[in-house]
This record gives C-alpha cells, sequence and structure tokens, in this order.
C-alpha cells in the first residue's frame, strides 16, 4: 500500500505542452478519480503515473520513492486498460498468471494466486478458456484478475467500464469500488463520465485543457465548485449559468431582477444555480417561461428561458408535473445555493 | 449471394468447368507422359490416355543417373531444392520479423529512413543485380554451396513490409500491458508477437518456400556442380541436351515430381494460409 505524489508535473510534446503543473497527493488506500472531458490530459497523467509516458518535469513518487525513471514493471503497480488488453493467444488463467510467470515465481504459487484472484472475482469456471470466448464483462473482470494477482501498491484504471453496456457498467462501477475497499489498494481511474466519477471516488480530480480544476470530495464538488468548469461539468442536468453584473452584494440580472448576496464581487459575473435548487414560490424573484417539459418519472425537467431574456434555464422538480408551454412560473433559491463565478469563470 | 436464375447457374457452371479443364490438361499430358515409354513420346499423336511404364519411370528417374545419365538423380536435386527453399523460406522470415520489429517498436535515428531503405530494394531483384551479387559470392567461394544458393535471396523487402503491417494491427495496449507485466523487448517478441503472427508467418511461408522451388535463374548462374543443381532448373537442362532427343518420359516425370512438394505445402498450410491472408483482427 502506498499514497501517491504528483509535484509539479508538466508534460510536453513537441512544442505543446499538455499537462502544466499538475500538484497532488493521494492517501495510501485512497480512491481518486480523473474526470475531464476529451483531449483534458487525464489519460496521458494516468500513462506517466504508470510509466508508459515519459515525464517532462517534476516529480511522481509511489510510497517513498521516485519513480520517474523506473520501467513500469518496477513501479509495483497493475494497469486496467480500456480495451482489456488481454493477450489473445493465451487462457484466461496464462493471462493473469504472466506477469508473475515474468517474475520467476514458482508454478504453484502463481496458480495459486490466479485461482484466488478468479475466486474473487467469481471467474474461476472461465481459467481455461480464450479472451475471445468470453463476453465484455468477463474479460473486464479478467483484466482486473490480471491487475489483482500482482499484488500490486497502486491500481491504476484508463476508462474501464467504457465498452460495456449501460447496466453492467453499474453493475461494475459498484465492485470495482468494493473490491478496491476489500483489498485496501490506492487506485487511480479515470473516466470522462462524470456520474460514474461521482460514484466512485474518494475524491476527484477535474482537470480541463491539463489544468487540474479542482480537486476534492465530490460533494465539495458539488457543493463548491471552484470555477464555472466544474460547475458545468458536475451535476446531471447542468448548472444554469445566467450572466449578471454584481456591485455592492447586490447581483442583478439582465432582466434586471436583482438578488441579495453576501460577497464584495464588482463587475460582470456569472450566477450559477443548480435545477434541483430552483424551488418553486409564489413571489420568487426567478420568472421562467416554459418552453418544453421532460418527464423523467421521478422528477420533471422544466426547460425554459428568465423571462425578459434568452437565457436558458433548466429546473427539476419533483414527480410527475403538468405546465402548458408559455405559463410563466416563479422560483426561489435559498441564498447559500447561489454560486457566483468572476469573468475568469472563478469562483466569488 | 442467393439467387435462383437456372440459366445463370447452368453458365457459371460451363465457365468454372472450362476453367478447371484449362488448368488441368497440360497437368494431364505431363501425368500421361509420365507413364509412357520414351519411344512412344516421340510419335504422332501424343498420347491421351496413361501407358503402363510409370512405375519403370519413376524409378529411373528418380533414383537414376537422370536423362542421357549426365545429372544427378532426381531425388538429389528434389533434396537440393527443399533445402534451398526451406533456407530461403525460413531464412525470409527470419530476418523479416526481426526487421520488421525493430521498425515498428522501436524508437531509433533515420528509423523511416531505413523503413524506405528495405522498401527501395522492392526496385532491386536478383535480376537487376545479378552481376555483382554473382560477384560477391563467387568471391566469398559459395559457389556450389547451399548457402551461395539462398542467402542472395534471403533479403526480402516484401515479407518485412508485410509484418510491419501485421505489427501495426497490434494494438499498443498489448505492448504495454506486457511492459506492466515486467517483459521485456525480446520476452515481448517470443511471448506476444510471435503467438500473435502465427498465422501470417504461415502465409508467409507458403509463398516464400513456393517462390524458393521456383527459383531458376540464379540456381543456374551459382551453380556447376550436377550435385547441386535444383529440379526446376535440371528440367530446363534435360530439354538441351545437345544433339539428342529429349526424353520426355523423364522430363515428364520429372516435371510431375517438382509439383509435389509445392502442392503439399500448400494443401497442409491451407487453413493457416487464409486465415493469415484475410484475419486483419487481433
Amino acid at each position: 500500500m502506498a499514497s501517491i505524489t504528483l509535484d509539479n508535473l508538466t508534460k510536453t510534446y513537441g512544442n505543446t505542452e499538455v499537462l502544466h503543473h499538475i500538484e497532488g497527493s493521494i492517501n495510501d488506500g485512497e480512491f481518486v478519480v480523473i474526470v475531464g472531458p476529451s483531449g483534458c490530459g487525464k489519460s496521458t497523467l494516468l500513462r506517466m503515473v504508470a510509466g508508459l509516458e515519459t515525464v517532462t518535469s517534476g516529480e511522481i513518487s509511489i510510497g517513498d520513492k521516485m519513480v520517474n525513471d523506473l520501467e513500469p514493471a518496477d513501479r509495483d503497480i497493475a494497469m486496467v486498460f480500456q480495451n482489456y488488453a488481454l493477450y489473445p493467444h493465451m487462457t484466461v488463467e496464462q493471462n493473469m498468471g504472466y506477469g508473475l510467470k515474468i517474475r520467476k515465481l514458482p508454478k504453484a504459487e502463481v496458480r495459486q494466486r490466479v485461482e484466488e484472484a478468479a475466486d474473487i472475482l467469481e471467474i474461476r469456471e472461465y481459467l481455461p478458456r480464450k479472451p475471445r470466448q468470453l463476453s465484455g464483462g468477463q474479460r473486464q473482470r479478467v483484466a482486473m484478475g490480471r491487475a489483482i494477482v500482482r499484488d500490486p501498491q497502486v491500481f491504476l484504471f484508463d476508462e474501464p467500464l467504457s465498452n460495456l453496456d449501460a447496466k453492467l457498467r453499474v453493475q461494475m462501477r459498484l465492485e470495482i469500488r468494493k473490491l478496491q475497499r476489500r483489498l485496501g489498494v490506492t487506485a487511480i481511474y479515470v473516466t470522462h463520465d462524470q456520474v460514474e466519477a461521482m460514484t466512485l471516488g474518494d475524491r476527484l480530480m477535474v482537470l480541463n485543457g491539463g489544468y487540474v480544476e479542482q480537486f476534492g470530495t465530490p460533494i465539495e464538488l458539488y457543493e463548491r465548485p471552484a470555477s464555472l468548469f466544474v460547475a458545468g461539468f458536475i451535476g446531471s442536468p447542468a448548472m444554469n449559468f445566467l450572466p449578471a453584473s454584481a456591485a455592492a452584494g447586490i447581483v442583478t440580472l439582465e432582466n434586471g431582477v436583482a438578488l441579495e448576496m453576501d460577497n464584495t464581487a464588482d463587475g460582470k459575473t456569472t450566477l450559477g444555480i443548480r435545477p434541483e435548487h430552483l424551488v418553486l414560490s409564489q413571489d420568487g424573484p426567478l420568472r421562467l417561461v416554459v418552453e418544453l417539459l421532460e418527464q423523467l418519472g421521478a422528477n420533471t425537467l422544466i426547460h425554459g428561458v428568465l423571462e425578459g431574456t434568452d437565457t436558458q434555464v433548466i429546473a427539476s422538480m419533483n414527480g410527475v408535473q403538468s405546465i402548458e408551454a408559455g405559463t410563466v412560473l416563479s422560483f426561489d433559491t435559498p441564498t447559500r445555493d447561489l454560486h457566483l463565478f468572476d469573468g475568469d469563470g472563478k469562483r466569488i | 449471394m442467393i439467387e435462383k436464375r437456372p440459366l445463370l447457374t447452368v453458365l457459371t457452371h460451363i465457365f468454372l468447368i472450362l476453367g478447371v479443364l484449362m488448368v488441368a490438361l497440360p497437368i494431364w499430358i505431363t501425368f500421361v507422359g509420365s507413364t509412357h515409354e520414351a519411344e512412344r513420346m516421340l510419335q504422332k499423336p501424343i498420347p491421351m490416355w496413361p501407358g503402363d511404364q510409370f512405375l519403370n519411370n519413376f524409378n529411373s528417374t528418380f533414383f537414376g543417373a537422370g536423362s542421357h545419365g549426365d545429372s544427378a538423380p532426381v531425388w538429389r536435386m528434389m533434396l537440393n531444392s527443399l533445402v534451398v527453399a526451406l533456407m530461403i523460406a525460413g531464412g525470409k522470415i527470419a530476418i523479416s520479423i526481426i526487421s520488421a520489429f525493430a521498425i515498428v517498436y522501436f524508437k531509433f535515428p533515420f528509423r523511416m529512413g531505413f523503413f524506405w531503405m528495405i522498401f527501395i530494394t522492392l526496385m532491386l531483384p536478383v535480376e537487376v543485380r545479378i552481376l555483382p551479387t554473382f560477384e560477391v559470392v563467387a568471391n566469398l567461394g559459395m559457389i556450389d554451396s547451399y548457402w551461395g544458393l539462398t542467402i542472395p535471396l534471403i533479403a526480402s523487402a516484401t515479407a518485412t513490409f508485410m509484418f510491419r503491417q501485421v505489427f501495426l494491427t497490434i494494438p499498443d495496449e498489448m505492448l504495454e500491458s506486457a511492459r506492466i507485466d515486467g517483459a521485456g523487448p525480446m520476452r515481448f517478441f517470443w511471448d506476444i508477437l510471435l503467438p500473435l503472427s502465427r498465422t501470417n508467418i504461415a502465409a508467409m511461408f507458403v509463398i516464400l518456400f513456393i517462390y524458393g522451388w521456383n527459383q531458376y535463374l540464379w540456381p543456374l548462374l551459382i551453380t556447376t556442380d550436377s550435385d547441386m543443381t535444383t529440379i526446376v532448373m535440371s528440367i530446363k537442362q534435360m530439354l538441351e541436351s545437345a544433339e539428342q532427343t529429349p526424353e520426355w518420359n523423364i522430363i515428364m516425370m520429372t516435371a510431375l515430381l517438382a509439383m509435389i512438394p509445392p502442392i503439399f505445402v500448400v494443401v497442409a498450410m491451407q487453413k493457416l494460409f487464409v486465415q493469415g491472408l484475410t484475419e486483419t483482427d487481433k
């Protein structure tokens, strides 16, 4: 078991810097999810920890050891790839035991460890099969089994669930979480799916354009997003953004509605309100012209525009609602659920 | 395509049968020719049905002193051809799979430069560089040896190119996964790459074996000792026996024997061969 420290990590390809001064430390046994849109550098960061990409500058430490120049095999890590990367010509048993065989462990011990891992994952009956005879979910398990048998200090997951169908994904997500708890291994998990990130991670590192936007627990990210990007990325449906201007504790929206807020912001700002925080209220200040309803059963999404503007707003209400298009609804939001961002998208 | 049109079915069958006949007729004549006495083969019309001399012809060709007694027995030629074809096929595969491995998986200066240099040699087949190659081989004292017969033919751009393409279809994750498992480059080559290229190696082997077996010009130049002649070139020499009538029965029997090993290789490796040429997914 080990902690991981990323110290001022930078990665450049040619003249393009793709990761900028990444800082962060991951505690022993912690499950950290790196999340961000495609092209944000999250896989690159994971592959740098794995040793599959070189480090341009900065340091990666696993435990107390600086691992920048170590081969992947010497870093005491195991990785699960998006397409599983099982060796097609080997049986499941050989696949799982290959790393141990290379490390010249006695045959009996390899067999024992493979069987133990297979029992944990309930894939013992598949041991003599070839990967092509398995379904996607079973291959996924084998790939995890291959990681488990090596008994590493760190698990690295590179979007391991993106090739599975939605139902299986939810199921495997839970299993990965349980497994990681049970084994107590430090884990880094890369995904672009914010739901996956929220449910799996002890902490989330939100990456955008090669910068860390925010690094915190899922609830911190949800309740106090550090930037417009994080606010828009975490939560579904996404947060509503209303252009506004602030002065002396008053935030004025485009249509002239003024809201009191306890801050000292000044000038052009963006007000963020989550759809689920818009509460229907007789004389609420936020008036919405309804355009369309999305009935999801458990709740209803109301799509509309802020009265007097073209700004799209979504409100989420419990249960089934029936509201005519064109109706004007009034909403209120508790002050603590209002998020204010400055012109650069930083939280105020 | 599933269509029920009787006329079309009849027509396609007629064309297919005609095609089969066109290919099979020369082989039939060769077989018939190998079953008659030498004298019968010189009379008109040439026989179209087998005679009764097959075993006699076989014995005198396979074990005898050959046509007019001036060449090695055919078993010796077949052995030479077999050794040459195997050395060429094996050598070409070994060398080109290693060069493809280097070009695909290692980063070194002028990597693409080397690749294109190998590729350009496609434009320099043996026939083009035959004089300098002969001189080199002669100076190395490799005339009348298996080495002289094979080494100049072993370097192969085609096979290198093909293995490169095969390796490019193997996902990068396979290499990365092996690296995490602790496999070094050679370990990766033996444990992962070779088994994954098994069918392609087989396909290459079939093509290259036949290429080696059918070599004519180079063995003709490089062998002077009749014990080192290969079967394909010696068929031609039998025809040219000066001032003597060609012994067609012996020639036909030799031709027939020359066909057997390539057919055997193709039939034995057919399944792998087709897989190797068509399979794209790894």
